[in-house]
């Protein structure tokens, strides 16, 4: 589904990525752990396609399609999902108006007309459940004044909504009390399927207990240093990414 | 009006049947005149104001409207201004008097095409609702606003004032997107006892426009209602102030006023100010404020992006949630034409 090869990126003249690797097929799961600054959240904005970075080399397939070029609304309407660290506030934009303009405005990418009314509240019902996010909030201004974990619940439900095949998920963990934490996580496993990939980007193993992960990954210094199953995570938990520095010198 | 000579006005007869004058004010003056001589001049006297004197002086039409006692005017009345020649100045003088009981809703477009020098638009507006009448009076002004450089454009600096008599309602409702400079603060005096005043605006500002826009609610009688929200969306490199005075008297008893200020601010480079003034002579009276400030940037574009949502319709889409409140206040046509040009007039400003 998703095939990175040898991709250079940097951000204002600063190199960040540096020949990245990575191939993602279909019904898989990812996990890309690494150290502070290792450039986990550029991967992630340069394959959603922020036009702040700059990639110098390498390229990004979809489906074996070269992504490079298009622009990121373009992205999500292939399938590109990204659930972000830090979700911005859109005041005077209730939840419930921009996640039905987000799903129409992809249906019409894709010449379809508007979802109806009644399947889509029905769809909103259904996925609002399942993330256990509570009627109100629908009818708040998107992300204004929610806290942390309401936050990345919130970033869930539209991964629900939207249905993507390929969810990129950016420190999802980050700020989520155990509860909130197997709320999303549960709400991501029943998401999987054979058909579409999610890439889970941690810092911590606890979120790989409930999405477990098929492959597990190291990013250091811009590049893919070390590959694994799950167990790999487990031994990073246990020896720290001072251990992996080591092995590489 | 085109050029300050009034173009045909809608539905003469029809309104005529009920007793409703509907004319060019050049008109009435002809054929109405002690009417006019009546009311002109008496909610904006001639020494109100630099502006208001010269319109005074110089004004050459504008509409005369008077609604009849108990009469509920059946259809929404309608003038356009257009300023077509260059280097000119438009002084338009409007009239509205609605008699005891009666209703009236007006709407005011005003438009000018582009031009390289400034033009002076200074129009004075004068409403009187006497006991139990209601006035609504509606605006949507696109005066060519200079170019991206900030050259040329209209000057639009305006008075408008309400009188509101025993349980009377004045509600005036404007969408300004357009002019270089505007100077502009529709208000209501409101002379009788429970009657209520309303100002809903959203001001847009681009380029490098300057808007010092707001409202002025003087609370004379006893239990007075007003209520205020005001929308400024500034983008560019433009600046965008509210000013609004609540002034309530020491005889006004039970007053009470809801005032609501929300910025928007679109990139970087553009300025957004508040400037409430609050005067409460008398204990009685409960007074809210609320405002907020906002920002649309890169980020908000790129999540809308990132959903799909492309940045043309993701700008749409922000600038109608945060002005939703003032277009529901429109008569649906002016509406639907009020929220076009908000996304017209901020097309290209992110970025």
């Amino acid at each position: 589904m998703l095939k990175i090869e040898n991709l250079h990126a940097s951000i204002d003249d600063k190199s960040i990525l540096k020949g990245l690797n990575l191939e993602v097929k279909a019904g898989e799961v990812h996990a890309i752990m690494g150290p502070n600054g290792a450039g986990k959240s550029t991967l992630a904005n340069i394959i959603a396609g922020k036009e702040d970075y700059d990639v110098t080399a390498g390229n990004i397939e979809l489906n074996g399609e070269d992504i490079n070029e298009l622009a990121p609304e373009e992205r999500a309407h292939n399938g590109v999902f990204l659930s972000f660290q830090y979700p911005v506030e859109i005041p005077g934009v209730s939840v419930t108006n921009f996640i039905k303009t987000a799903i129409n405005e992809t249906r019409k990418a894709k010449g379809l007309d508007d979802m109806p009314a009644k399947d889509m509240l029905k769809m909103i019902r259904e996925k609002s459940e399942l993330l256990e996010i509570d009627r109100k909030f629908l009818s708040r201004s998107l992300n204004e004044g929610f806290s942390g974990g309401e936050k990345k619940r919130n970033e869930i439900f539209q991964m629900a909504m939207l249905e993507p095949k390929l969810a990129i998920l950016d420190e999802t963990d980050s700020g989520l009390d155990i509860d909130a934490l197997r709320i999303v996580a549960n709400g991501v496993n029943k998401l999987k399927s054979k058909d579409n990939a999610v890439i889970v980007i941690t810092h911590y193993q606890r979120l790989l207990d409930y999405i477990v992960p098929d492959f597990v990954h190291v990013l250091h210094d811009g590049k893919i240093v070390k590959s694994g199953d799950a167990s790999l995570a487990l031994e990073l938990e246990a020896k720290g990414y001072d251990w992996i520095k080591q092995e590489l010198v | 009006m085109i050029d300050s000579v009034s173009v045909a006005t809608t539905f003469r007869k029809t309104l005529g049947e009920k007793g409703i004058i509907f004319m060019p004010i050049s008109e009435a003056i002809q054929e109405h005149p002690e009417l006019v001589r009546k009311y002109l001049g008496t909610i904006v006297p001639t020494k109100d104001n630099f502006y208001a004197a010269l319109n005074s002086a110089v004004f050459s039409d504008g509409s005369f409207c008077y609604i009849p006692k108990g009469v509920r005017c059946p259809m929404e009345l309608s003038t356009y201004f257009r300023i077509n020649e260059g280097g000119t100045g438009q002084f338009e003088r409007t009239l509205v008097v609605a008699d005891k009981g009666s209703y009236v809703s007006y709407l005011e477009g005003c438009t000018a095409p582009s031009r390289d020098e400034n033009q002076l638009h200074a129009a004075v507006v004068e409403l009187v609702a006497m006991d139990d009448a209601e006035i609504k009076y509606s605006t949507v002004q696109n005066w060519y606003p200079g170019n991206a450089e900030g050259k040329g454009g209209v000057y639009n600096f305006v008075t408008k004032r309400g009188l509101c008599e025993n349980n009377a309602k004045i509600s005036w409702t404007q969408v300004e997107t357009g002019s270089a400079v505007t100077w502009k603060y529709p208000s209501c005096i409101l002379k009788g006892n429970n009657s209520i005043g309303e100002f809903y605006s959203i001001a847009v500002t681009n380029n490098y426009q300057q808007a010092d826009t707001g409202t002025k609610m003087i609370h004379l009688g006893k239990s007075t209602k007003s209520t205020i929200i005001s929308k400024g969306i500034s983008a560019g490199h433009s600046q965008n102030s509210y000013r609004g005075l609540v002034q309530i008297s020491s005889r006004a008893e039970n007053a009470r006023n809801f005032s609501q200020c929300d910025s928007l601010l679109m990139g970087n480079k553009c300025g957004a100010h508040t400037f409430p003034y609050i005067e409460v002579k008398n204990k009685s009276a409960q007074i809210e404020h609320e405002a907020t400030t906002s920002k649309i940037g890169e980020e908000q574009l790129f999540y809308c992006n990132q959903r799909g949502i492309d940045t043309e319709k993701a700008i749409a889409l922000i600038v109608n949630g945060f002005s939703k409140e003032v277009l529901n206040k429109l008569p649906m046509e002016f509406a639907v034409e009020a929220q076009k040009l908000l996304e017209i007039s901020l097309e290209g400003s992110v970025g």
